[in-house]
């Protein structure tokens, strides 16, 4: 709760500092997973929607705006609860955060229900982005399929035939190996589901040893991947057979606690923290200014989530009382995003490229994420077809 | 066959892991009575600790005394601060103390060491891979782990079994109020168990920083499996919690290496058999509790008779 105090009361601070003091501040709540394991991503998503909001001087298009951040702790009755309190106590209409789409699925649902906008900066799970699609329901970081068939193409790019596909056994897991296989379109030697708790992977290790694949695709986000990663090293597989993933198992968090096991992996992205363009090159800088440490890919959508934000309050004058008009005004995407083109696509999910990165040590000996090329362009999602808004 | 003895291999050595944590949580109940859900707090310090010191030394051989030593002071204190005042209460009660406390370590840690994971090395000279036999390599570190978790368990034996304070520790379960009569201090007793235990989930902790990731909340992922190890083997008994964890390591990994290929032999859609596999093995360890508490309600091997 002390959170939430500080964080309102530093709105609020820099609220009363500004002249524009009539209107009063537009509401925005953020759910998102700040403790456990996957308590990096919330922490990213937030500060980096924080940043844009304290670039502008607490304003987001103009508009004054109050940021209110409660953590859902990974548990979707959690994020319900909040959820309910936010639009039943606080008025909110408009709604943020959420990383895991276990948390999603249970959140979204009402909040649309109850006439609320929310826009994703994480989640994009299948079931919501095809017939399910809603006119207040915007997703500014990417379907969950999408990621997993950048790392197909890239693979298919890369030349690869033989592929070993290895995911937890969850729904985004499952996304994420039917997304790689659309695709990759080449053999599939071996195909595994890892348990959502599984610490120890020697088990899995000796499989793809015995299969003996061109490469191994896995997606394991968070701990998960760190330790798959570390164990795949260990396992002399690294040198052996090269590992292609999509963003979510090799962010700049988790290859700082891989270290030198992740050298030579191939990753696919929309956003890389060395992007070339000015509003990436702002974003990277005031972050590292502010926070001391590399925003990962979900810092990038956290502040892509904000400035999208900010373009429609600037369209409706600081206005989320119209629902309507206000979703309207998202869906133009009339801001830079830091990732380079970005529109929404017919489902209000994101059309944009994709890029082929490299682990890679730098001039500094440290190794980075390098981007290499992009591997597809103005891509959109597969179930944006059935949309029909 | 190389294939089958590396995963046998890999059995063992989870089971030794899990016979490092579930050792000191047996132990603790076993002889104070007490449900000590923060042992997976303890893991997390010994890690966190481990992982400090080596960043800032550089050395192995330094963090690894440096993570025990920290898992065994908060666990003194622990005991010396909150567990103390619950020994006369029902178990409901320590488990509610203790589940506090594993919000209370996790947020400690996050604000001491943030929420982003920790990198530890793998101390050079268990790096790399040696030949077992004809065409396996298997990685030094997981051998290390085996050895680490066979000392532990000689250690564990000839402390209870053969020494002074071992003698002191069986009395004190089995009697409280006849060795507290007898003029031991039993408070003090207790609190140097609990440190044992402490320290034994610490080691856990240490082995386990440069495999997995060090990071908040890791304690609570290998917590159930240690409860289900414990009671296979049988409340209590460090002899119990020894077999179970082998068994439990053992069955865990031959389910998830052995079942996919087994069933796709079996089933005509290979994605089908995948999934079913992975469902089947995600279960096995617990279907294995249910059989042993039907045929043997107080585990394998228990604590007293």
């Amino acid at each position: 709760m002390s959170l939430k105090g500080s964080i309102s009361a530093a709105a609020l601070a820099l609220f009363m500092a500004s002249p524009a003091f009539a209107q009063a501040p537009v509401k925005i709540g953020m759910i998102t997973t700040l403790s456990g394991p996957g308590g990096y991503l919330g922490q990213d998503v937030r500060d980096a929607f924080n940043l844009a909001v304290e670039l502008e001087g607490g304003k987001l298009g103009g508009a004054p705006v109050q940021v209110i951040v409660e953590d859902d702790a990974l548990k979707p009755g959690q994020g319900k609860e909040i959820a309910e309190r936010f639009m039943k106590t606080e008025k909110i209409k408009l709604l943020t955060g959420i990383i895991f789409s276990n948390v999603a699925g249970a959140v979204v649902p009402d909040i649309l229900d109850n006439d609320g906008v929310y826009v994703s900066p994480n989640a994009g799970p299948s079931n919501f982005a095809g017939k399910e699609c809603h006119k207040n329901y915007f997703v500014v970081s990417w379907q969950n399929d999408t990621l997993h068939e950048s790392a197909g193409q890239n693979a298919r790019n890369l030349g690869y035939k033989k592929a070993f596909v290895l995911a937890p056994n969850y729904q985004a897991g499952k996304d994420a190996i039917a997304g790689f296989k659309r695709m990759f379109k080449g053999d599939v030697a071996g195909e595994i589901y890892t348990r959502l708790d599984q610490t120890d992977f020697a088990a899995e290790m000796a499989q793809i040893r015995a299969a003996n694949p061109d490469v191994v695709f896995q997606f394991h986000p968070g701990g998960l991947g760190i330790a798959f990663m570390r164990q795949y090293a260990q396992a002399g597989l690294l040198e052996k057979t090269p590992m292609v993933v999509a963003s979510p198992s090799l962010d700049s968090v988790i290859l700082k606690a891989v270290g030198d096991a992740a050298a030579g992996v191939n990753v696919s992205s929309h956003w890389n923290s060395d992007f070339d363009n000015a509003a990436n090159k702002k974003f990277v800088a005031e972050f590292q200014k502010k926070y001391n440490r590399l925003p990962t890919y979900y810092a990038s959508q956290g502040y892509d989530t904000a400035l999208s934000i900010a373009a429609a309050l600037k369209a409706t004058g600081g206005k989320v009382d119209d629902v309507a008009a206000f979703s309207k005004a998202m869906a133009k995407a009339d801001f830079q995003s830091v990732r380079g083109n970005f529109k929404f696509g017919p489902n209000q999910h994101p059309v944009h490229d994709w890029f082929a990165l490299k682990v890679e040590k730098g001039a500094d000996g440290q190794l980075a994420l390098v981007t290499k090329g992009k591997v597809l362009e103005n891509h959109g999602d597969f179930y944006a077809k059935d949309c029909k808004l | 066959m190389p294939l089958l003895i590396e995963q046998a291999l890999n059995g063992v050595q989870l089971g030794f892991m899990l016979f490092l944590l579930a050792a000191g949580l047996t132990l603790i109940f076993g002889i104070m009575g007490v449900i000590n859900l923060a042992q997976g707090s303890l893991y997390m310090i010994g890690a966190y600790a481990t992982a400090a010191v080596a960043a800032k030394t550089g050395s192995f051989l330094l963090a690894a005394p440096a993570g025990l030593a920290a898992a065994a002071l908060a666990g003194m204190s622990m005991e010396y601060l909150v567990v103390r005042r619950l020994y006369a209460r029902d178990h409901l009660d320590q488990v509610l103390a203790t589940f506090g406390l594993i919000l209370f370590f996790n947020q400690l840690t996050t604000i001491l060491f943030g929420r982003q994971p920790l990198f530890v090395e793998i101390p050079p000279f268990l790096n790399g891979s040696v030949p077992i036999v004809e065409g396996l390599r298997y990685p030094v570190y997981r051998l290390a782990i085996i050895a680490v978790g066979l000392a532990t368990a000689i250690a564990l034996y000839v402390l209870i079994a053969r020494t002074r304070l071992g003698m002191l520790i069986r009395a004190g379960a089995t009697n409280r109020d006849m060795v507290r009569a007898l003029g031991v201090d039993i408070r003090l007793l207790y609190t140097v168990l609990f440190g044992v235990g402490a320290m034994l989930a610490g080691l856990a902790g240490v082995m386990a920083g440069p495999i997995l990731s060090v990071q908040v909340g890791m304690g609570e992922q290998v917590l159930i499996l240690t409860f289900v190890v414990v009671v296979i083997g049988g409340v209590g008994s460090i002899r119990g919690a020894f077999v179970g964890a082998l068994v439990v390591g053992v069955v865990d990994t031959l389910l998830r290496a052995v079942l996919p290929g087994l069933l796709r032999q079996l089933m005509s859609s290979g994605s089908e058999a995948d999934a079913l596999a992975s469902g089947l093995s995600a279960m096995g360890v617990y279907m294995l509790m249910a059989i042993v508490l039907l045929i043997r309600p107080k585990g394998l091997l228990p604590a007293h008779g």
